[in-house]
């Protein structure tokens, strides 16, 4: 087997000199009926060229976003990821170190960690960020938990706007901790009063802007009327890319902001891994989740980095840990560091700038058609149409012409009549071709 | 010696190897600034046409003020990085014996696998239709994770190992429920030997922590366990093989005592190398595991993730297993992703975990993996790792102390600091040595359970003469110790790219971003 070093003479050699004269010997601790005397009946080894026909094969049968014109978001997002990055992320040195608990011999982790805060702390708007979390969603879960420590509180609001999986996670979480939660309905039109909803017991409002429709919202309000209560407000945003055009959560006076890092350095992967990003005020570091990177000096004065305030983390602080979490989002952090390096603020802008353009042109195109009604009123790159039929129909059959049109809202919210509203995503990858042909196939099955 | 073209090969003598550069590099270790020292917010490294003229539609919204973040052009980009890497100790630098961790060879092939478009390039939302062969792959790969652990199901999406508890005591949460036992059965025993995550994410959702003693041989005894168990007992955490490189010798009869007490058995699967292909953790009485496919099947650590943790559930636990989950049926693989669709199918999903289906680019390297070993290659490589860390046992017995004795060990070998007792060199003295002889250091102070721990975990992946060397080297250090070359050890490391750092400073006042230099106030002349 090519990746056992081991020879059948070493494997001889080696238990002599340990002193069994059988490999079960190193075993006989398992209770002797329970020891496997038989292989389990799964396939034997195969080449490398075996390996990869079968994975290949199975691959085919997917269709690439690349291969079609491709208009699906709704909490990742297809977008151009310079070659730059995916030969870096590969580099053994990062591809196949550990978290860097031997600093010494981990500066390069730990300094690319430390730009990645600096970086999400500066899209953000707020004073400090972690070193990622999962994604989005569980960002989103343990920011809510984090609320409830800080306000001493137990309950949160979360917006009709929030993508409906992080909301999953929030109540699913929130479910097990005995924490409560208010949910508010389905909200395409982005009219909830959520103000209403703060009184004295909430420890938390939960906004997504854009929202999973795509619509813009005014946070500002909010994070007054949260304040005025003493609860927090955590803004949650599912595209990154937005923050290079639009005012930042942190201007808008949010708390904890949270929000999903895969557009920036990673590809789509099927859901995952992606990377969760977590930013806060300076007052509340000590209560974060998550791993924090921290500048200091060696024994000779020199500048280094190392993970620190790790008494918040559970190998320290066991069951009285501010979160269980043990890993972070450690390569695909690396890919967004690299991308957003290349892009710089002025890269960042420039691509923003485009995909809204694109969402505006297919806004207008959109608008234009009979029977289509285009629902936001301000947005960055994702929209939300209502049309006439349902729309989970409608994207099956533009599938099967070739055309990935978007989300039908009924795969995120079923059963909530929302059967004929389709989300609709819109980037930099996206030509006019793209738009025209979507335009063009949505007239002839309408 | 000369060479060929005269000049010498050999040092001159007098050459010190003290002598400062001056730039303060050092060949190919080159001092790097961070980015926002040598960026600026004017420089890019992407070439973005703009758009045309359009009216935006962002509303009040538009960002206005900067946000400070500096690009690189794609040159300095690729240097800054690749310089950065150089800092870094990877497996494929040498032995990386960091015990619990699972540190074997990551196959390249599982790299270009997981980048084919069919896998890398499709959307979680797409039409289910457009996206069989994914849902194939997770499908293969579940109906291996269930037929090496002998469970009756698994659920994919947690993120990581520590997710994947969760998501074990969150299933175990809603069959307590179930049974209307919510209000009584609170208590989740866990040994003192336990990974830290354990008690964590029983906290979290509200389980009280008991703890177990380990006895004197380092596993946990049944009885004690069968005392601890009551009506209370929601379950017990145990990790197998556990963290001082022992199997739990007693692992049925703990799973009788718990599931005698109404309670259920949560395995964390952190060391589930050891035991691939040689026993199955359904036939131990387990009724969910997670299993970290970041260190048992190979997907790279990345330098603290992503990973990817996946729980194998008993049949009493499989109808509580979170959305999503792949069901088969006539027109192909269905993603069940709500309740509703859900309890049709007979389910009673305890919630979700995570937006979409999990780690997908972690499934596809895992599968690739297995494919590539086998069930026959699966279980060789389980052999091997638990031979290499023997080698290693014996090779090193007579010189450091084995707090449980000196007797076979699982994956991964447990030394005590006992043995540098009155050398004045710590447990982390020693690490901190080893780096400089060129070997990532061994899991240190872990497990709780003995003093000054490291833990050794070579994997199946080093070769025979690889563990010679590495035995050699640990043996001209431990007589070092022993023989009072103290600064080797209270020094070091002496060679890496930084020496020992301050992490108490870091700590007390916390430096969490790069800020501008404060401008300094020239007085008016």
């Amino acid at each position: 087997m090519r990746y056992l070093p081991l020879s059948t003479d070493d494997r001889s050699a080696m238990m002599a000199r340990v002193g069994v004269d059988h490999i079960d010997r190193l075993f006989a601790d398992i209770p002797h009926d329970k020891l496997l005397d038989h292989v389990l009946p799964l396939p034997l080894a195969k080449g490398e060229l075996e390996v990869e026909r079968l994975l290949a094969k199975m691959a085919a049968r997917n269709v690439p976003a690349s291969s079609v014109p491709f208009f699906v978001g709704a909490g990742a997002y297809k977008h151009h990821v310079p070659a730059t990055v995916d030969h870096l992320i590969q580099r053994s040195e990062f591809l196949t170190s550990y978290t860097p608990y031997q600093p010494e011999i981990a500066q390069g982790t730990l300094h690319y960690l430390f730009e990645f805060q600096t970086q999400v702390a500066a899209l953000t708007g707020m004073d400090v960020a972690n070193a990622s979390m999962y994604d989005g969603s569980t960002a989103t879960g343990e920011a809510v938990l984090m609320a409830h420590r800080i306000t001493k509180r137990n309950k949160a609001v979360l917006s009709g706007g929030l993508h409906p999986h992080y909301g999953d996670v929030v109540r699913t979480l929130s479910h097990m901790a005995k924490a409560d939660v208010v949910t508010m309905t389905p909200d395409l039109h982005a009219k909830e009063n959520l103000i209403a909803a703060i009184d004295d017991t909430v420890s938390c409002v939960v906004v997504q802007s854009p929202d999973v429709f795509g619509t813009l919202r005014d946070l500002k309000p909010i994070a007054d009327a949260c304040h005025a209560k003493g609860a927090l407000l955590i803004a949650v945003f599912t595209e990154v890319v937005s923050l290079g055009l639009v005012a930042s959560p942190g201007e808008q006076g949010a708390d904890i902001v949270v929000g999903e890092g895969q557009s920036i350095g990673n590809g789509l992967m099927f859901g995952g891994p992606y990377v969760g990003l977590f930013a806060t005020k300076t007052q509340y570091i000590r209560n974060m989740p998550g791993r924090l990177c921290g500048e200091t000096v060696d024994a000779e004065g020199k500048r280094g980095f190392v993970l620190t305030l790790s008494t918040r983390e559970q190998h320290i602080r066991r069951e009285k840990a501010t979160s269980n979490i043990c890993t972070n989002s450690g390569l695909c952090t690396l890919a967004f560091t690299i991308h957003m390096t290349l892009l710089g603020e002025k890269g960042l802008r420039a691509l923003a700038d485009v995909n809204h353009a694109n969402a505006v042109a297919l806004a207008d195109q959109l608008a234009a058609l009979p029977h289509v009604e285009v629902i936001n009123e301000q947005f960055f790159n994702e929209i939300a149409i209502r049309i006439k039929g349902d729309a989970t129909k409608l994207v099956d059959r533009l599938a099967h012409h070739g055309i990935m049109a978007g989300v039908p809202a009924a795969r995120l919210f079923p059963h909530q009549g929302l059967d004929d509203v389709l989300i609709i995503a819109n980037t930099e990858i996206n030509t006019a071709d793209d738009r025209a042909a979507l335009v063009a196939a949505l007239k002839e099955v309408m | 010696m000369l060479n060929r073209q005269g000049r010498p090969t050999t040092p001159q003598s007098g050459a010190s190897d003290t002598h400062e550069t001056f730039t303060g590099n050092k060949a190919l270790q080159q001092i790097e600034p961070l980015i926002f020292e040598i960026g600026s917010t004017d420089q890019t490294g992407v070439d973005i046409d703009p758009p045309a003229a359009y009216r935006k539609r962002l509303g009040t919204f538009e960002r206005k003020a900067a946000m400070g973040l500096p690009g690189l052009s794609e040159p300095e980009t690729m240097r800054h990085y690749v310089r950065l890497s150089q800092k870094n100790y990877g497996i494929d630098s040498g032995l990386f014996p960091l015990g619990s961790c699972t540190m074997k060879h990551n196959p390249r092939l599982n790299e270009k696998m997981a980048r084919l478009p069919g896998f890398a390039d499709v959307h979680p939302l797409q039409p289910q239709s457009t996206v069989q062969g994914a849902l194939e792959l997770m499908d293969t790969l579940a109906h291996w994770l269930v037929t090496l652990t002998g469970m009756d199901a698994v659920a994919m999406s947690p993120k990581a190992g520590a997710h994947g508890e969760l998501c074990g005591l969150m299933a175990i949460k809603a069959a307590i429920a179930a049974r209307g036992e919510a209000d009584t059965r609170k208590v989740v025993l866990v040994p003192d030997s336990a990974h830290g995550t354990n008690p964590a994410t029983a906290a979290l959702i509200h389980f009280d922590v008991r703890s177990v003693p380990v006895r004197e041989d380092g596993t946990v005894d049944p009885k004690v366990v069968a005392a601890l168990a009551g009506p209370d007992t929601a379950a017990i955490m145990l990790t197998n093989p556990n963290t001082c490189g022992l199997f739990e010798k007693d692992v049925v009869a703990i799973a009788e005592a718990v599931h005698k007490a109404g309670g259920y058995f949560y395995a964390d699967g952190a060391n589930f190398n050891a035991i691939v292909g040689k026993a199955r953790p359904g036939d131990l009485g387990v009724d969910a595991m997670h299993i970290n496919l970041h260190k048992t099947f190979s997907t790279p650590h990345g330098g603290g993730g992503p990973g990817s943790g996946p729980v194998v559930l008993s049949e009493r636990l499989a109808p509580f297993a979170p959305v999503p989950f792949i069901r088969k049926t006539e027109e192909g693989l269905q993603l069940v992703e709500d309740d509703a669709e859900a309890t049709k199918h007979g389910a009673h999903p305890f919630g979700r975990m995570t937006a979409f289906h999990g780690q997908m680019g972690m499934y596809v390297r895992a599968l690739s993996y297995m494919l590539s070993h086998g069930a026959d290659g699966l279980k060789q490589a389980s052999e091997d790792a638990v031979l290499n860390a023997n080698y290693i046992r014996v090779g090193l017995a007579d010189l450091m102390s084995l707090p449980f004795g000196n007797k076979p060990c699982m994956h991964e070998v447990l030394f005590d600091d006992a043995w540098l007792k009155e050398t004045g060199i710590s447990t982390l003295d020693f690490a901190k040595a080893m780096i400089d002889e060129g070997y990532h250091p061994m899991t240190v102070y872990f497990p709780l359970v003995v003093h000054g721990a490291m833990l050794i975990e070579p994997t199946e992946s080093e070769s025979r003469a690889s563990l010679d060397l590495f035995i050699a080297t640990l043996r001209d250090l431990a007589m070092a110790a022993k023989r009072g070359d103290t600064a080797r050890f209270t020094g070091a490391p002496y060679h890496a790219p930084l020496r020992r750092l301050d992490e108490t400073r870091a700590a007390r006042s916390p430096v969490l971003k790069w800020t501008p230099p404060q401008p300094i106030l020239e007085a008016a002349e």
